[in-house]
C-alpha cells in the first residue's frame, strides 16, 4: 500500500491572504492526505528548509500578490540547490491564464488558479506522485 | 461568495430559504411576524437620525449629502499613485483610498531582501516621507480625505500623513486621515500583522489617543469586519466580532484617563457587502443600532452624534468570479445598491477585475460610475431608509440583531475576543466555515452564476495591469537618494527618541512624526517596534 501523501502548504512572501491556502489544506485533509502548513510571510529559504524537514512529497505554493513567477523561480532554484528538486510543486491563487505556460517551464505540475475544483487539485497530486513513486522503483 | 441555501421539491418549487448567518426566510412576512418579534417603532426604529439610528445617522439621509465614493487606489511608485488619484478625482472622486505594497504594509524598506519582487505590486511603495510628498503633490488636503488602507504601522503612516501635510502648509488640525488600523482582523483575517497581540493594540491606543488632541478630524480606527467575512465569517459575525474589536480598542484607552465620548465618535467600520441582498440590508441596520446600544449601555456614552456606526460599506471582493468577470460589474451594481439601500456613508467596490489583478484605469472608473448612477440617475437618495416598515426588513432585521448578539455570547464565553484571536479560536472556525462554503459551491448546492449555474465553458483572461521590476528600481534609487541626503544625524537622533519612548511605554505618535520629519523610513522605525516588541506568533490550525 502507498504511504500517505504528505503535502506542505506554504506561503511564500509577505501576502497574508490564506483563505485559500487553509480551504485547500482542508480538502487535502479530507481525501487522506497529511497536511503541513507553514503558516504565514513564509521566505522561499524558510520553505525549502521546512519541505527538508518534514520530508514530504509535495510542496504547495498559495500566491494571491502576483508575484507567483519569481517567487516559483526561486523555490525552484533553492530545492534544486538544497538537493530536493524531487518534490512536487503545485501553485494555486490569483493566478492569470497567460501565467500557466511559464510556471509548467518551471517545473510546475499542478496550476490551481481560485474557482479550482477540490477534487481536481487531490486527482492531479494523487496521480503525480504515484508516478514519482513507479518512477522510483523502475 | 455569500448566497443563501435554497432547498426546492420535486416541483423545482422553493421550499426553504437558509440566509448565510443561519436564519430561514418565509415565503411571506405579515403584521403577526411585527407581533412575534415585539416590534415596537420607537425602541426598534425611530426617526432617522434619533437613537438607535437603526434607519439612518442623520435625519435627512442621502439628501443633505450623498455618500462619499471612494475607490481603493495605489499602486506602483508614489508618482504613478499620485497620477492615479487625481485621475478619480478628476472623475468626481471625493475621497481617496489608499493602497500600499506589502513591504510597506509589513514595515520592509523597498531595498530589503524581504521585500523583493513586491515593491510597488499591491499598493504604493512608501519608504520615507519623499514618497507621500509626491503621493499627495497639487491635492488638497483640507478637503479631501485619505483612509490609509494599512494596519500594523498605521501609526508609523498617520504620522508621515502630518508629516507631509504639515510640510504642504496645513494644520493637522484640519487634515482628515482614516487609517484601517485594525489589527485584531489582521490577525483573523488578512494576515499583515507583525507585533504580538498586546503592544500592536497598545500602538491603536497610541493613535486613538493622539488623534484626540493634535489631529481632531482623523478617524484614528477603522474597524474592519470586512476582511474577517472575507475569510469565512457569516454576516452575523462579521458584525458581531467588530463590535467585540471596537470595544476592544477603547478598553485600551479608557485607562489613560479619557472619557469615552472624547474619542469613540471618531471610530468607523468597514463592511463587506456581497451575498443575499435582504441579509446585507438587515446586517448594517441592526448594526447601527446595536453599537449605539453597545456605546450606550456598556460604556455610557451620552453624546447622540458619538453613537453614530459610521463607515464604509462596499467592496464584495469575495462575491466577485474569475468566470465570466464582466458579471462582476452587474454584482458590484448590487453589492452598492444594498449598502445604499442600507444607509452607508461611503461605499467603494471592488472593480470588476481584481479578481485578478490590481483594477485598470478603465475598471476603476466602472465601479465609479457605477456609484454615481446609483446616486444620480435612479433615485437612491429620493427618501431615507425606504426599505423601513415592511414586514420582511423589520423582521429580518431583528433577527440578525439576535444572531449577532448570539455570535458575540460565543466569543465572550471562550474569553473574549483578544483571546479567541491570540489562540487561534476565531481563525479556526471561520476557516472551516470558509471549507464547507467551498464544498458548497463546488457541489452545486450553493448558487454562482457563471461557476455552477450559466457557465460557459472556458473563461477569457481581462486585460490586466502591468507590473514591472522597473518599479522597484526607481523606488530603491529614490530610497538610497533619501538616505544619502538626510540630515542623518538629525535622522538617529530621533530613531534613538522612538526607542526610548517605545522602551518607556509613551504614546509614541509625536516621536513617530519627527522621525517621519527627518526622513526615516518605514523599515527603520520599523525595526525600532520590531526590536522592543517582538513578533507575533501565528497560533497552528492544523
Amino acid at each position: 500500500m502507498a504511504r500517505t501523501i504528505r503535502i506542505l502548504i506554504a506561503k511564500p512572501g509577505l501576502d497574508g491572504h490564506d483563505r485559500g491556502a487553509k480551504v485547500v489544506a482542508h480538502a487535502l485533509m479530507e481525501a487522506g492526505m497529511e497536511v503541513i502548513y507553514t503558516g504565514l510571510h513564509q521566505t522561499v529559504e524558510q520553505i525549502v528548509a521546512t519541505a527538508l524537514q518534514e520530508d514530504v512529497d509535495v510542496i504547495g505554493l498559495s500566491i494571491m500578490s502576483g508575484a507567483h513567477i519569481p517567487i516559483t523561480e526561486k523555490l525552484v532554484r533553492k530545492a534544486r540547490e538544497a538537493g530536493i528538486d524531487d518534490k512536487m510543486i503545485v501553485v494555486g491563487g490569483v493566478i492569470p491564464g497567460r501565467d500557466i505556460p511559464r510556471l509548467k517551464e518551471l517545473g510546475v505540475r499542478g496550476v490551481f488558479p481560485g474557482g479550482t475544483p477540490f477534487t481536481e487539485i487531490v486527482r492531479v497530486i494523487k496521480e503525480n506522485v504515484r508516478r514519482d513513486q513507479e518512477a522510483k522503483w523502475e | 461568495m455569500g448566497v443563501a441555501k435554497y432547498t426546492k421539491d420535486a416541483k423545482g418549487q422553493i421550499t426553504d430559504v437558509t440566509l448565510q448567518s443561519g436564519i430561514h426566510v418565509k415565503t411571506f412576512y405579515g403584521p403577526e411576524d411585527l407581533e412575534r418579534i415585539g416590534f415596537s417603532y420607537e425602541k426598534d426604529l425611530a426617526d432617522p437620525g434619533a437613537y438607535p439610528f437603526t434607519r439612518a445617522i442623520h435625519p435627512q439621509g442621502y439628501r443633505s449629502r450623498a455618500w462619499t465614493t471612494r475607490q481603493y487606489t495605489g499602486f506602483g511608485t508614489s508618482y504613478e499613485t499620485n497620477e492615479r488619484f487625481k485621475l478619480m478625482i478628476d472623475h468626481g472622486q471625493t475621497g481617496l483610498n489608499v493602497a500600499f505594497d506589502l513591504p510597506t504594509q509589513m514595515g520592509y524598506d523597498s531595498d530589503d531582501p524581504m521585500a523583493e519582487g513586491e515593491v510597488g505590486r499591491v499598493g504604493m511603495a512608501v519608504d520615507s516621507l519623499r514618497d507621500f510628498e509626491v503621493a499627495f503633490k497639487d491635492i488638497n488636503l483640507a478637503k479631501i480625505g485619505s483612509g490609509l488602507t494599512i494596519n500594523a504601522v498605521a501609526s508609523i503612516m498617520l504620522a508621515m500623513y502630518q508629516a507631509v501635510a504639515e510640510k504642504y502648509g496645513y494644520d493637522a488640525k484640519v487634515i482628515s486621515a482614516t487609517p484601517q488600523n485594525d489589527i485584531l482582523k489582521e490577525m483573523i483575517g488578512r494576515g499583515a500583522w507583525i507585533f504580538p497581540v498586546e503592544p500592536a493594540v497598545k500602538l491603536i491606543g497610541d493613535t486613538i489617543e493622539y488623534s484626540m488632541t493634535t489631529m481632531p478630524r482623523t478617524n484614528p480606527v477603522s474597524i474592519c469586519g470586512y476582511h474577517i467575512r472575507e475569510s469565512g465569517a457569516t454576516p452575523a459575525q462579521e458584525i458581531g466580532y467588530a463590535i467585540l474589536i471596537a470595544n476592544a480598542y477603547i478598553d485600551n484607552v479608557l485607562p489613560r484617563g479619557y472619557d469615552v465620548d472624547e474619542f469613540v465618535g471618531r471610530f468607523s467600520f468597514n463592511f463587506n457587502v456581497f451575498g443575499n441582498i435582504w441579509e446585507q440590508v438587515a446586517k448594517f441596520r441592526a448594526a447601527r443600532k446595536l453599537w449605539a446600544r453597545n456605546l450606550k449601555e456598556k460604556y455610557g456614552v451620552k453624546k447622540e452624534s458619538n453613537m453614530f456606526m459610521r463607515g464604509l460599506f462596499g467592496g464584495g471582493g469575495y462575491g466577485l468570479t474569475k468566470a465570466q468577470p464582466e458579471n462582476n460589474i452587474m454584482r458590484g451594481a448590487y453589492y452598492a445598491l444594498s449598502a445604499a439601500l442600507a444607509g452607508a456613508q461611503t461605499i467603494a467596490l471592488c472593480s470588476y477585475d481584481e479578481a485578478y489583478t490590481i483594477p485598470t484605469p478603465h475598471s476603476a472608473v466602472i465601479s465609479l460610475r457605477t456609484l454615481q448612477l446609483l446616486m444620480d440617475e435612479v433615485g437612491l437618495r429620493d427618501t431615507v431608509d425606504p426599505l423601513a416598515g415592511s414586514y420582511f426588513i423589520e423582521t429580518l432585521t431583528k433577527e440578525m440583531e439576535e444572531k449577532i448578539e448570539e455570535e458575540m455570547a460565543k466569543i465572550e464565553q471562550v474569553g473574549g475576543i483578544v483571546s479567541a484571536v491570540s489562540t487561534g479560536y476565531i481563525q479556526n472556525l471561520v476557516s472551516q466555515q470558509a471549507y464547507a462554503f467551498e464544498k458548497g459551491i463546488q457541489s452545486g448546492e450553493l448558487l454562482k452564476v457563471g461557476v455552477n449555474i450559466h457557465t460557459e465553458g472556458e473563461s477569457k483572461d481581462v486585460e490586466l495591469h502591468e507590473y514591472t521590476g522597473e518599479t522597484a528600481e526607481k523606488q530603491i534609487e529614490e530610497l538610497k537618494r533619501v538616505r544619502r541626503e538626510r540630515n542623518q544625524r538629525e535622522t538617529t537622533r530621533t530613531l534613538v527618541d522612538l526607542e526610548q519612548a517605545t522602551r518607556a511605554g509613551k504614546n509614541v505618535m509625536p516621536y513617530l512624526v519627527d522621525c517621519c520629519k527627518a526622513y526615516a523610513t518605514v523599515g527603520e522605525m520599523t525595526s525600532v517596534f520590531r526590536n522592543v516588541f517582538g513578533e507575533f506568533k501565528e497560533p497552528g490550525l492544523f
